[in-house]
């Protein structure tokens, strides 16, 4: 027979945890292995997809407008003020701006990261395509390359290093980004820190994990792109981003 | 004009009203976050400028110059504030450490180009008429590259100011402390600080890019202010 004492210590039950989670030790393996399949891996998943949508329509939208810009260059300037501003903009007073017109959604999310990697995406495209030297162009010219073989055999080619940069660099932003999506929806990666910060003594292994998987992910997308620069350009100078 | 649509318009009427009713809680808040910022941002200047000058002037260093960028990117903002609130715990220093840590990698960056990429034939003539590294330091590399210097702590700013916000999770204080605490505020509350916010950085941003011109040599000038914050 047990009896409790009335007034005795209150000791939190955290379940069936090891004495390292209970005991909130720097990292606990078993945690992670544990919790994988609940929170891990569908946030990471949840992660991956915010990211590609939001860089694949950012890219289907910078891509036109830089063509037009390209095309047009007194269309440039005014783009690049308003995409200076727009990417100072904190994406946690965007996320919440955006609620009442497309409401507590993934839409709201990714219109703010889709209008991101537009901030990134289309100064580098448009450079990329000016940056053919005259000689190159007046030579293609002189070809008697029309104006569109011009664009598709000498302007893109050559703009393909910057392209990669660009998405490069929208691809690891938009990883970081997305985690702020945490304050609006229960998805992706900022998701159980944003949970681990909510209590009064944050769980660190969840933390550390989910902050490890963000930024692995960002590092491997970078490496992918490397990866395809590589493939699709290998004339393309080393460095060049 | 449709039921979502008058809804909309009287969530931007409430937060303007909200604005309107509690300008010194606001101002009060914006003044926690520039604080904030301010100290990150300092810590920021003080270790990345000497480094990244240092490095630009011995031509070394340019992987470290462009990892710092790479990884100043893709390092969230919310990670970094998490992990150093286990280590430092909740508070300023914490938050201030994070958003410092965040501010380093543009101006890194940046002032390495900048002085990396001084026309090597002028730093030639002046060594040929004799400079000492460190009056080639002050009268040419340093005046040549003070378009990019200031770049990387614009670009550095406007990052702290507008990351923040965040901040306010983790006990940083500012107007985030009103955006994350709905319950407490109201919608009212979370919009207008929202659009403090926006203005705050804004401001931070187009204030510095001010700055920014009157500091850069006149025969500098035509360098643009717009464009992607590299």
């Amino acid at each position: 027979m047990s009896t409790r004492l009335a007034g005795g210590p209150v000791i939190p039950n955290f379940g069936q945890g090891s004495s390292c989670v209970t005991g909130d030790h720097t990292f606990c393996w078993d945690w992670v292995r544990g919790h994988w399949h609940d929170t891990l891996g569908p946030a990471l998943l949840q992660h991956i997809e915010l990211t590609a949508l939001a860089v694949g329509i950012g890219f289907a939208i910078a891509m036109p407008l830089a063509l037009l810009a390209h095309r047009y260059r007194r269309l440039e300037q005014p783009f690049g003020v308003f995409s200076a501003l727009l990417y100072t903009i904190p994406s946690l007073a965007l996320f919440q701006l955006l609620v009442p017109f497309t409401g507590i959604t993934v839409t709201t999310v990714e219109v703010a990261l889709v209008s991101y990697t537009l901030v990134i995406l289309f100064p580098n495209i448009v450079a990329g395509l000016h940056g053919a030297s005259d000689d190159v162009l007046e030579a293609a010219r002189g070809m008697g390359l029309t104006r569109l073989q011009v664009l598709t055999r000498i302007e893109l080619p050559l703009a393909a290093p910057a392209i990669i940069g660009g998405l490069r660099i929208a691809v690891v932003s938009t990883v970081a980004i997305a985690t702020i999506a945490a304050f609006l929806l229960p998805q992706g990666l900022g998701y159980p820190i944003f949970l681990a910060l909510k209590e009064p003594t944050p769980f660190k292994t969840e933390i550390y994990s989910a902050g490890a998987l963000a930024v692995a992910l960002a590092l491997g997308c970078d490496a992918l792109l490397v990866a395809l620069r590589r493939a699709l350009i290998p004339w393309a100078r080393k460095g060049v981003a | 004009m449709t039921f979502a649509d008058a809804a909309n318009l009287h969530t931007f009427v409430d937060a303007i009203r909200f604005i309107g009713d509690h300008p010194g809680f606001l101002a009060t808040k914006a003044l926690e976050q520039l604080e904030l910022s301010g100290a990150a941002l300092a810590i920021a200047i003080a270790v990345a400028l000497p480094l990244g000058v240092a490095l630009g002037h011995f031509h070394r260093g340019s992987s470290l110059a462009i990892g710092a960028s790479i990884i100043g990117r893709g390092l969230p903002s919310l990670v970094l504030i998490a992990a150093f609130l286990t280590v430092l715990g909740i508070g300023f220093v914490n938050n201030m450490v994070a958003l410092a840590v965040l501010g380093t990698g543009p101006i890194l960056t940046n002032s390495f180009d900048g002085v990396d990429r001084v026309d090597r034939d002028a730093v030639e003539a002046a060594r040929g008429m004799g400079m000492t590294r460190l009056q080639l330091l002050r009268r040419i590399e340093l005046p040549l590259a003070i378009p990019l210097l200031f770049t990387g702590i614009r670009v550095s700013a406007v990052t702290i100011v507008a990351t923040a916000p965040i901040a306010a999770i983790a006990g940083g204080g500012g107007l985030g402390d009103v955006i994350v605490n709905q319950a407490s505020y109201r919608l009212s509350g979370v919009f207008g600080a929202s659009l403090c916010v926006m203005v705050l950085s804004a401001g931070v941003f187009l204030a510095l890019a001010g700055i920014q011109i009157t500091v850069t040599p006149r025969g500098l000038r035509r360098t643009t202010l717009t464009g992607e914050p590299s």
